[in-house]
């Protein structure tokens, strides 16, 4: 157990590697209820929630989530975000527990005197479910487990899950397909203990932190505090796709306009090490003449692929796939390629 | 009855150092092993003939988990290394005791050994350490 953001949290419980391969061929369960739930509500929360974050809010439904990030004036991100919209005058926002505080009084006073503003957090726990045999497991829980695989990706409703109020979302951070589960505090060690029970036959295992980073470095997710913070922006950070520039204002819209309009002077890449060596995040990037051009921000053995791979800014004319390179593993050169990510992507 | 062989010597940092001749066998300990993980890489950055300090590091090993620094138990001259473990750093996980040996060193001074833990004070040592 490790202390993270004001919970102790496990990163492992059988052993990082078991668990990783569990998550990648039955089924895993993650105790995320570090995890932060913000709620706004109200005639006005959509245009308040649509000018705090980068993405266009208005084009979910009722039911989907949406995977965004708010900027601050500079357009470096704040922190990244799901949105569900549980109604036009309803919507939650997940957030990293190591952001919490800083996004909660953020999304606060933007809050204030337009919409309302909970801060939903300290009573919410999230499980998500990972894995090939996520619905496998919901549908031993109850009837209304058993509908759970109805949901499309990235949408969400309630369920009854063994007598247990539930919000479940088909999301994750895993690169698998799965859900996450979001329910009163109260009620989640008797969900632990159903899922781990009725799991069994499908091959669940808990899982913790560790394997949880390299799943999601697998997937090329990005970890905020290794590969996305207050000095990245999400252009160069690849999460362009959640930048809507030519929609309505948003906080950082100007300076991420004048960004892209300047060009991109680094990018975020994925590589595998080509000699013997683990890159790990701060590691400096150097060209084959030893000129540093950039940061190794996640790296780690993979599970799945056999291979040691990880994410990094590079300059711009360097992050061509095939493009050579070496990793400055405390003070030995190391060579690495750029690669196509994501590293993993499940079949189907 | 103690859970760690008791025909060698541990240090805090949880190598284990063994009398071989003249000379001493650095490993790490089962305890490190299961801290560790799936160990996937050791690099042995001293080279034969170095001399070693105690305390200082000789090389790292990696887990999918971690880096982690190789402190050399004693002073001496690095005899042997483990070429093995190069293409097979799982050895350590198989067998940390004996195939999973790291490096033989020519101890400056025989009396060094004594001074680290004995197996039962190890286990102890082991025992405070956070899990």
């Amino acid at each position: 157990m490790v202390p993270f953001a004001g919970f102790e949290m496990p990163i492992q419980y059988e052993g990082l590697t078991q668990e990783h391969h569990a998550v990648r061929n039955a089924v895993g369960i993650f105790d995320v209820s570090h995890m932060g739930e913000l709620v706004l509500t109200g005639e006005h929360s959509e245009s308040v929630l649509n000018y705090l974050v980068t993405s266009d809010v208005t084009t979910l439904v009722d039911g989907q989530a949406m995977y965004t990030c708010a900027c601050n004036e500079k357009g470096t991100i704040l922190d990244d975000l799901l949105v569900y919209r549980h109604g036009k005058d309803r919507w939650m926002v997940v957030c990293n527990a190591s952001n919490h505080d800083k996004i909660a009084s953020h999304f606060a006073k933007a809050a204030k005197d337009h919409c309302g503003f909970e801060d939903q957090s300290p009573d919410t726990a999230l499980v998500a479910v990972q894995g090939p045999k996520t619905f496998d497991v919901l549908a031993q829980l109850s009837p209304e487990g058993a509908r759970c695989s109805d949901l499309k990706a990235f949408h969400f409703g309630s369920y009854e899950l063994a007598e247990i109020p539930c919000m479940v979302a088909r999301s994750g951070y895993t690169g698998e397909d799965g859900v996450e589960i979001f329910c009163a505090n109260r009620y989640a060690p008797k969900l632990w203990s159903l899922l781990l029970d009725k799991g069994q036959a499908f091959g669940l295992k808990p899982a913790g932190l560790g394997c949880r980073d390299t799943l999601r470095l697998e997937a090329r997710l990005s970890l905020y505090g290794n590969d996305i913070d207050e000095t990245t922006n999400p252009l160069e950070a690849g999460l362009g796709w959640i930048v809507k520039l030519d929609g309505d204002d948003f906080i950082g819209r100007d300076a991420l306009v004048e960004i892209k309009r300047q060009g991109l002077t680094r990018k975020l890449v994925g590589f595998e090490m080509v000699g013997r060596g683990i890159a790990r995040h701060g590691y400096p990037l150097l060209d084959l003449d030893g000129n540093t051009v950039g940061v190794c921000t996640s790296g780690s053995p993979s599970p799945t692929l056999g291979k040691n791979i990880g994410l990094g800014y590079l300059l711009s004319s360097m992050t061509k796939v095939g493009t050579r390179f070496k990793v400055d593993c405390r003070g030995k050169l190391i060579e690495a390629v750029v690669v196509k990510t994501p590293f993993y992507k499940r079949a189907g | 009855m103690s859970t760690f062989p008791n025909d060698r010597r541990y240090t805090v940092d949880h190598e284990w150092a063994k009398q071989e001749g003249g000379s001493v066998v650095i490993g790490v300990s089962s305890f490190a092993v299961e801290q560790l993980g799936d160990i996937t890489l050791v690099s042995i950055d001293a080279s034969v003939g170095d001399h070693l300090e105690a305390g200082k590091a000789f090389g790292t090993i990696e887990s999918v988990k971690t880096l982690s620094d190789l402190l050399a138990p004693i002073s001496g001259i690095l005899e042997a290394v483990n070429g093995e473990l190069e293409d097979s750093p799982e050895t350590i996980n198989d067998d940390c005791y004996g195939k999973g040996w790291m490096i033989k060193i020519k101890p400056a001074s025989s009396a060094d050994l004594d001074k680290l833990m004995d197996d039962a004070a190890y286990e102890t040592h082991v025992k405070s350490s956070p899990h």
